[in-house]
């Protein structure tokens, strides 16, 4: 085979991948603008919710290699705050509401990320937990957030003031649609030179220092970005539910949004989404079920066997297998 | 036949239901809820005992009311709101549930009142402390049945200041819960004249309480309250216990102290500590009867929720039965109208915020001589009449009572 | 009487012995962690519900068996060793060389594991565990009343931390273990059997969790649930003083007791939150804790 001849059957493989890829995304696409006929969408948007903040915690976990043992920190910020303002403030539309959980969520992760970002591995863990329980015990004491009893009522409102939120359907297309945007944007950020840089920190961490990247910063902006959509992500569940509790600050949420990257698949675009799904449904369908006083004994099973036998998760270990056999 | 038969009783349900009338069983079956915490911090005052006890009421009604079937469903709240309210949300929409009771976290029961009252369904809290469940949270569509806050914090405080307990220390979980506490004792404590010298905030959960415990001796105050609940009760009263805090003359008092809790501390450590109850197992022969029955189900006797759990059942049970109607409206309505009588209450009434008023005890933990036996642990010193407990409608926010 | 920023000397002086005890407590707790951590680069999510086992196996041999408090402080951390032996070796050895995270997840599925299902089985209410007679009481110090269980807990406490500090780093057991845990292939050359050795050293640093679940059982609410909330500060306390380092664990465990019991006494509600907060502060200044080694 002449050297044209493999660029040509390059070119063609990568043809043939790109026109699979682009059904596979067109599939998927159809199959959720029509599940809200099929299954019950609040519950769709509970998975949309918890994918985004996987996602976000996938971008810093899965393809920087920062474990934050913190990011129910953002998610709760991001809820108590578009929460708080909903309920208290009228005149505010819900998107206004929306964009100031985020950023407060964001600011939040500046301030963790200018702290944390020098240690590594498990420090860097260590810490982002330690900032999120001061954060959990600031929560917990303060009136606002109604303390045990959260917050309730949030107003779902109107989207620009013209189009009703309390309709689940309308509720869900714009939750899917910031579910999409966010998604593609990951995407984007991967792909671009900026996420290259990124691997190539969680690769080898020196390297990418001696090759002359001011590394920290691009891990202060990872941070700063996954903390951010991680914010976005419980705004958006506040206003889902009518509700923010203390349970989406907690330290075990941080854990729970590890164990949906994990078994999805950490460092895969798609993985956590995957994972997503597969963990609020099955806490789900346990809850109901005759085993539903054995949930978390049932995660913590999940937990091992994943760690033990399916590092990848399931979309790695799918892409593996895909590999394998199909050339 | 069969499938006929459905056609037809929902013809005419929904030709009923066009007339104005309904009184007709939605989908000819009752069919109830029961969110608890199955698994988490609350699961032994309410839990799988819980279902238990509905699953008794519902026995005991022979599984039909007016030959319409009783279903149960059951799901761990995960002590979550989000869970609660979207599994009452698909209880009441897929499944077409009637009914839900147990609900024990208040975070839990607030968001699951929420999405019963949007859907005209009924609630029968059963679990929660909160006094709010029936006041700025009230709605049309529940009831809130065996105990709350105010009660806890009327009997308790009065009967103590009035033996003579005048200087007050409180240590107060803090967080919402335990500031409300702490403001309900404050005020009877000092309406009977008593005074509070001081408050601690002690942070949720607190494993160790050593410290908190000797600044409370070095106060000198008459009494020792606790103003928090469950491990961080329990694990208060290890170590007043341990560092002699009644030995040296002060009196120890639980706001909210469970059959359970005070069991697993055991009449050693527990002695003499004075609490307030809806309810208690070995209060009278109709009590005794219905724990003997509880007991072997379960092996244990039921807390005060427990009995509440059967007794509310039963109540919504019956008015199903005398109205023919599953109708949520409907069937409070009839259950406000009609005076509880049972093995849980003696002329328990339901008012219009939704609050079933009944008699509360004040009880005491038996010292390890006057107990005779594992679950002998409580003497009735005092019963709180139904008006004195709760709080008066006269001081409500509830947006269902007229004086709003 | 003397006042200290509005505090009684007396009622200052006993605090600080609380904050003592307290600590003696986390450094027994973070001890086993800074153990694992140090020789096997384990990080053990797992040791919260060690200790729990400890406490709950004390409570349960007393009911089903009468087994005592004396021997319970023997057996309970030996059963609970044995359990966390069967955990490296059927668990654990298998990512041994993967990321240190991996350790971390597995140990915290393995922690919800075991804490679920006692939940099921005892509830969450406690157990009921009553004091050893001898125990009983104990003595007015003047500035405190001090129960006699307190001044046992701290005194062996102390002395069982301060026997596993010496027998880690100063004698040839301890040797063989830093070596085995550090350059395995050049021990296993001198016919030391390693993986053994990891074993007993996942098994010892567990046991030490148990032991204090132990000395817990007659002064804590024994619940399925106690350890997962001490997990978390112990983790903080092995962070400050650097994980790995076995003295900075100890030292770090009662100076943390202290500084927690003083916020107690001046501003109680930050009392949870004050070891996070020294935590913090302490990795901004040295990165790798306060008797960590620079990374």
């Amino acid at each position: 085979m002449s050297q044209s001849d493999i660029q040509k059957t390059i070119l063609a493989q990568q043809k043939s991948e790109d026109r699979r890829k682009l059904i596979l995304n067109t599939v998927l696409l159809v199959l959720l603008l029509l599940a809200p006929f099929a299954i019950y969408p609040v519950f769709l948007m509970k998975i949309l919710c918890f994918a985004l903040f996987a996602v976000a915690f996938n971008l810093l976990f899965g393809f920087t290699g920062l474990l934050s043992f913190g990011h129910a920190a953002f998610l709760a910020t991001g809820g108590y705050t578009t929460g708080y303002l909903l309920s208290n403030y009228s005149g505010l539309t819900t998107e206004m509401g929306i964009i100031a959980g985020t950023l407060v969520a964001t600011a939040l992760g500046l301030g963790f990320a200018l702290l944390a970002i020098r240690r590594q591995g498990i420090y860097f863990a260590m810490v982002t937990l330690a900032l999120a329980q001061l954060v959990f015990f600031f929560f917990v004491q303060s009136e606002f957030t109604g303390g045990e009893d959260g917050l309730h009522g949030i107003p779902r409102g109107t989207l620009l003031g013209v189009i009703d939120l309390e309709n689940n359907l309308n509720m869900y297309y714009f939750v899917l649609a910031v579910f999409l945007g966010c998604y593609l944007l990951v995407q984007r950020i991967i792909s671009s030179p900026y996420g290259q840089v990124l691997k190539a920190i969680k690769q080898n961490e020196p390297r990418a220092v001696s090759l002359g990247y001011k590394v920290d910063r691009y891990k202060i902006l990872a941070f700063v970005i996954s903390a951010a959509l991680a914010g976005l992500a419980g705004s958006m569940k506040s206003v889902v539910f009518e509700l923010a509790s203390l349970n989406d600050a907690h330290w075990h949420m941080s854990g729970e949004v590890i164990l949906m990257t994990l078994v999805g698949g950490m460092g895969t675009l798609l993985g956590p989404v995957v994972g997503a799904m597969f963990v609020v449904n099955i806490e789900y369908q346990l809850a109901q079920g005759p085993l539903r006083d054995w949930v978390d004994p049932i995660l913590g099973v999940i937990f091992v066997v994943t760690v033990l036998a399916f590092r990848g998760g399931i979309v790695g270990e799918v892409q593996k297998f895909v590999r394998k056999n199909m050339g | 036949m069969t499938m006929m038969k459905k056609i037809l009783t929902s013809a005419v349900a929904s030709a009923l239901l066009v007339g104005g009338a309904q009184a007709e069983i939605s989908d000819n079956a009752v069919k109830i809820g029961y969110l608890a915490d199955m698994s988490g911090t609350y699961r032994d005052l309410a839990g799988p005992n819980g279902l238990k006890a509905l699953e008794m009421a519902v026995a005991d009604f022979g599984g039909t009311v007016n030959d319409a079937p009783i279903e149960i469903f059951t799901a761990d709240d995960r002590n979550s709101p989000d869970v609660a309210s979207s599994t009452v949300r698909r209880w009441i929409e897929n499944d077409k549930v009637d009914m839900v009771a147990g609900l024990v976290a208040s975070s839990v029961t607030i968001a699951a009142t929420k999405v019963i009252e949007e859907n005209g369904k009924l609630g029968l809290v059963n679990g929660s402390a909160a006094s709010s469940i029936t006041n700025e949270h009230c709605t049309a569509n529940h009831i809130h049945y065996t105990y709350d806050t105010y009660p806890l914090s009327v009997g308790t405080p009065t009967a103590i200041v009035k033996e003579g307990g005048k200087s007050w220390y409180i240590l107060t979980a803090d967080y919402a819960f335990g500031h409300s506490l702490e403001a309900d004792v404050t005020r009877m404590v000092e309406a009977n004249g008593g005074e509070v010298i001081d408050t601690i905030r002690h942070p949720f959960p607190t494993p160790d309480f050593s410290s908190f415990i000797l600044q409370a001796q070095a106060s000198g105050a008459d009494v020792v309250a606790l103003a928090n609940a469950g491990a961080d009760t329990t694990n208060a009263i290890t170590t007043a216990s341990e560092f002699g805090l009644t030995q040296s003359g002060q009196t120890l008092a639980a706001l909210l102290l469970f059959l359970t809790d005070v069991h697993a501390l055991g009449a050693e450590t527990a002695q003499g500590i004075q609490l307030t109850t809806g309810w208690y197992w070995d209060m009278n022969e109709e009590a005794r009867a219905w724990a003997d029955r509880f007991m072997e189900e379960t092996g244990v006797r039921p807390t005060m929720v427990h009995a509440g759990v059967y007794s509310s059942t039963m109540h919504y049970l019956k008015a199903i039965e005398a109205t023919g109607s599953d109708d949520a409206q409907v069937v409070r309505k009839h259950m406000m109208d009609t005076p509880i009588n049972d093995m849980f209450a003696k002329n328990g009434r339901i008012r219009e915020d939704g609050r079933m008023v009944h008699d509360m005890y004040l009880a005491q933990v038996k010292t390890p001589e006057e107990s005779t036996s594992e679950w002998d642990l409580y003497k009735i010193l005092r019963t709180i009449p139904a008006d004195e407990a709760f709080r008066p409608l006269s001081d409500s926010k509830c947006k269902l009572v007229s004086n709003n | 009487m003397t006042m200290i920023f509005g505090v009684p000397m007396a009622v200052l002086s006993g605090q600080l012995l609380i904050g003592v005890i307290n600590g003696a407590f986390y450094a027994l707790l973070s001890l086993g962690l800074a153990v694992i951590f140090g020789l096997l680069k384990i990080i053990n999510f797992a040791h919260g519900a060690m200790y729990m086992l400890g406490a709950m196996i004390t409570v349960i041999m007393f009911d089903a068996l009468g087994i005592n408090y004396w021997v319970a402080l023997f057996l309970a951390p030996v059963l609970v060793g044995i359990a966390g032996m069967l955990i490296e070796y059927f668990l654990l050895r298998r990512i041994a060389g993967q990321d240190h995270i991996y350790s971390l997840l597995l140990t915290f599925g393995v922690a919800l594991i075991i804490q679920g299902v006692l939940t099921n089985i005892y509830g969450v209410s406690g157990l009921r565990y009553v004091m050893p007679d001898v125990f009983k009481g104990g003595v007015n110090l003047g500035f405190m009343f001090m129960p006699y269980y307190r001044a046992w807990v701290i005194v062996v406490a102390l002395l069982v931390c301060f026997g596993t500090w010496y027998m880690i780093e100063k004698t040839k057991l301890g040797a063989y273990l830093r070596a085995g845990t550090e350059d395995s292939q050049l021990m296993q050359g001198f016919g030391i059997n390693v993986p053994l050795l990891v074993s007993l050293t996942y098994g010892f640093g567990v046991m030490l969790a148990a032991f204090a679940g132990v000395l817990a059982a007659p002064i804590y609410s024994v619940t399925p649930v106690m350890g997962s909330h001490i997990l978390i500060v112990v983790f903080a306390v092995v962070v400050i003083g650097g994980m790995g380092s076995i003295g900075g664990a100890i030292i770090t465990g009662i100076f943390m007791g202290v500084v927690e019991g003083l916020t107690k006494t001046f501003y109680p509600p930050a009392s949870s939150a004050v070891i996070f907060l020294v935590m913090v502060v302490v990795l901004m200044i040295r990165p790798s804790g306060l008797f960590g080694k620079e990374a």
